[in-house]
């Protein structure tokens, strides 16, 4: 066998994989969104019906205060981890990363032990504290399994700055603060853009924390999987599922042309 | 180190942040064994919960295991010889190529359930059959095999050597089974571990894909959150962190050691 042909062999298990299991199975899925009632004019009725235009906004909503809280706590953290060297230091860096690999499911279950009828705050705090079924329940989730992916991406692109840059601005006399402000985070913007951008997409499409969670709340993947369940609508849970891919994928397409990296979307 | 006021406050966010996720994690594990958890550890500490959930969850976790090893077998099988491929044809199709496997990474696993279901949900025997749900773990967890693989491979001087060995007459088959291997084998490694971590932990593809008769882990955890009591959720999940948490670790060390390669 030539050398060009071996290599021709090596990639053809791949090709035909993702020929039978990923292509075909998405050009099969636009298909199936043309076919309903309506047919294509079923992604005009998402931006028509008040049902999937409240959802659409309301998981952008959501997905935004998620996005802006993980990268407020996970830079805040990443470059206190990045920069200071102490006992216990491995510790909290395996607490605040193990989490990674947790499933959705998990994640949301972590947040009924928080906020449950059984909840830690329940029975810790007088009265009736329960929030883990509401939209503040639903954010913690998502912040939960935000704030490890934001962390990395943060504490690489923190390990790679010029420390001299740093130094110069002390030595003429800037604050702390200042040095934040003025070197280190523009120094991170592209990598901040990035990780907000996988943590946007990731919350977006979470569907685990959801499914556990958010069982009188409309999130975008739940009215998917209630459309294709409940209400064997399949044309527009294929509409929404494409509409949504496309968003995700896109924004991941962005994080990585700032930053080079990407993280697996899960939730 | 604690020598000014912003010094501390980052402290405090980066401990309230380990507490935010730490907590329930330690909740979960205690509530597991214990036998009243409204009424707290007093009521006394138990193994009769995690029990309860072997008899009621063997199978599950048991077919969860089976189908890492099965979705480690065959992203092996696809990952390793395209990896090679992809290195050795730096061209834009193989730009194309990689971009568009790593597709199941951006596209929410919903969404490729969906796909899947409509294209082969009809077709008899494989719509009950564990290959099924095997299909979408491969799916889910391929690009992370084949990155892995060609990060290390992108960074060694790959056609150097094989010019080599070719020079000495080995075989294309025999370059790659005595020199791209064992080169690539930290990249092998840490995809490895990280598709049997990823396979292992999927819920999103797996919630649609599986049938009655065919649970894995993590939907039997969703099942016993909405249905069992916390004390037997609790014990479930605490058996769940037992299993990944090692797995986890050991990705995060192979990962870390390949990455050193590739720097």
């Amino acid at each position: 066998m030539s050398n060009r042909s071996f290599l021709l062999f090596c990639l053809l298990p791949l090709a035909i994989f993702s020929m039978a299991f990923l292509a075909l199975p998405l050009v099969r899925l636009l298909q199936a969104s043309g076919e309903g009632e309506a047919g294509w004019r079923v992604y005009l009725q998402i931006l028509q019906k008040p049902r999937y235009l409240n959802t659409l906004w309301q998981t952008v909503v959501v997905s935004a205060a998620v996005t802006v809280a993980a990268l407020a706590v996970s830079t805040t953290a990443g470059l206190f981890l990045s920069r200071n060297r102490f006992w216990g230091r491995s510790i909290l860096l395996s607490i605040l990363t193990l989490p990674l690999a947790f499933p959705g499911v998990v994640v949301g279950f972590m947040i009924i032990l928080l906020g449950g009828r059984q909840g830690l705050f329940n029975m810790l705090l007088p009265g009736h504290v329960v929030f883990a079924y509401s939209i503040l329940g639903l954010f913690l989730g998502y912040l939960y399994f935000s704030i490890p992916r934001v962390l990395l991406t943060v504490m690489a692109a923190s390990e790679k700055l010029d420390p001299a840059l740093e130094e110069a601005a002390r030595t003429l006399g800037a604050s702390p603060t200042r040095v934040v402000i003025d070197v280190i985070l523009p120094g991170l913007a592209p990598s901040l853009v990035a990780a907000g951008a996988i943590a946007f997409a990731t919350a977006m499409g979470a569907f685990g924390t959801a499914f556990t969670l958010a069982t009188d709340i409309d999130v975008l993947p739940m009215v998917i999987y209630t459309e294709f369940t409940l209400s064997a609508n399949i044309a527009m849970a294929a509409a929404l599922s494409l509409v949504l891919g496309m968003v995700t994928w896109i924004l991941l397409l962005i994080a990585r042309s700032f930053s080079g990296t990407t993280a697996a979307a899960g939730g | 180190m604690l020598k000014s006021p912003t010094k501390i406050a980052q402290l405090v966010v980066t401990l309230l942040a380990c507490a935010f996720l730490l907590v329930p994690a330690l909740q979960s594990m205690l509530a597991g064994i214990t036998v009243n958890y409204f009424q707290g550890v007093s009521s006394g500490l138990t193994t009769k919960w995690i029990v309860q959930v072997w008899e009621l969850y063997a199978g599950s976790i048991g077919l969860s295991i089976w189908l890492a090893f099965a979705c480690l077998f065959c992203t092996l099988l696809i990952g390793v010889p395209a990896a090679y491929g992809l290195a050795r044809n730096p061209g834009w199709i193989s730009r194309v190529l990689e971009e568009f496997i790593s597709l199941p990474l951006a596209i929410p696993g919903l969404a490729l359930a969906l796909a899947l279901l409509q294209l082969y949900g009809s077709v008899q025997g494989f719509r009950t059959h564990w290959s099924f749900i095997l299909t979408g773990h491969v799916l889910y967890t391929l690009p992370f095999m084949v990155r892995s693989v060609l990060a290390v491979l992108a960074a060694m001087d790959l056609k150097t050597l094989e010019e080599g060995a070719a020079s000495l007459g080995a075989s294309p088959w025999q370059r790659f089974r005595d020199i791209v291997i064992p080169n690539a084998m930290p990249g092998i490694l840490a995809g490895s571990l990280t598709v049997v971590t990823l396979s292992i932990g999927e819920f999103n593809l797996t919630w649609m894909l599986h049938t009655p008769y065919l649970k894995t882990l993590p939907v039997g955890l969703a099942d016993s959150y909405a249905s069992m009591r916390l004390e037997v959720a609790s014990a479930y999940t605490l058996v769940f962190f037992i299993m990944i948490i090692p797995l986890l670790m050991a990705m995060q060390w192979a990962s870390n050691r390949a990455q050193r390669i590739v720097a």
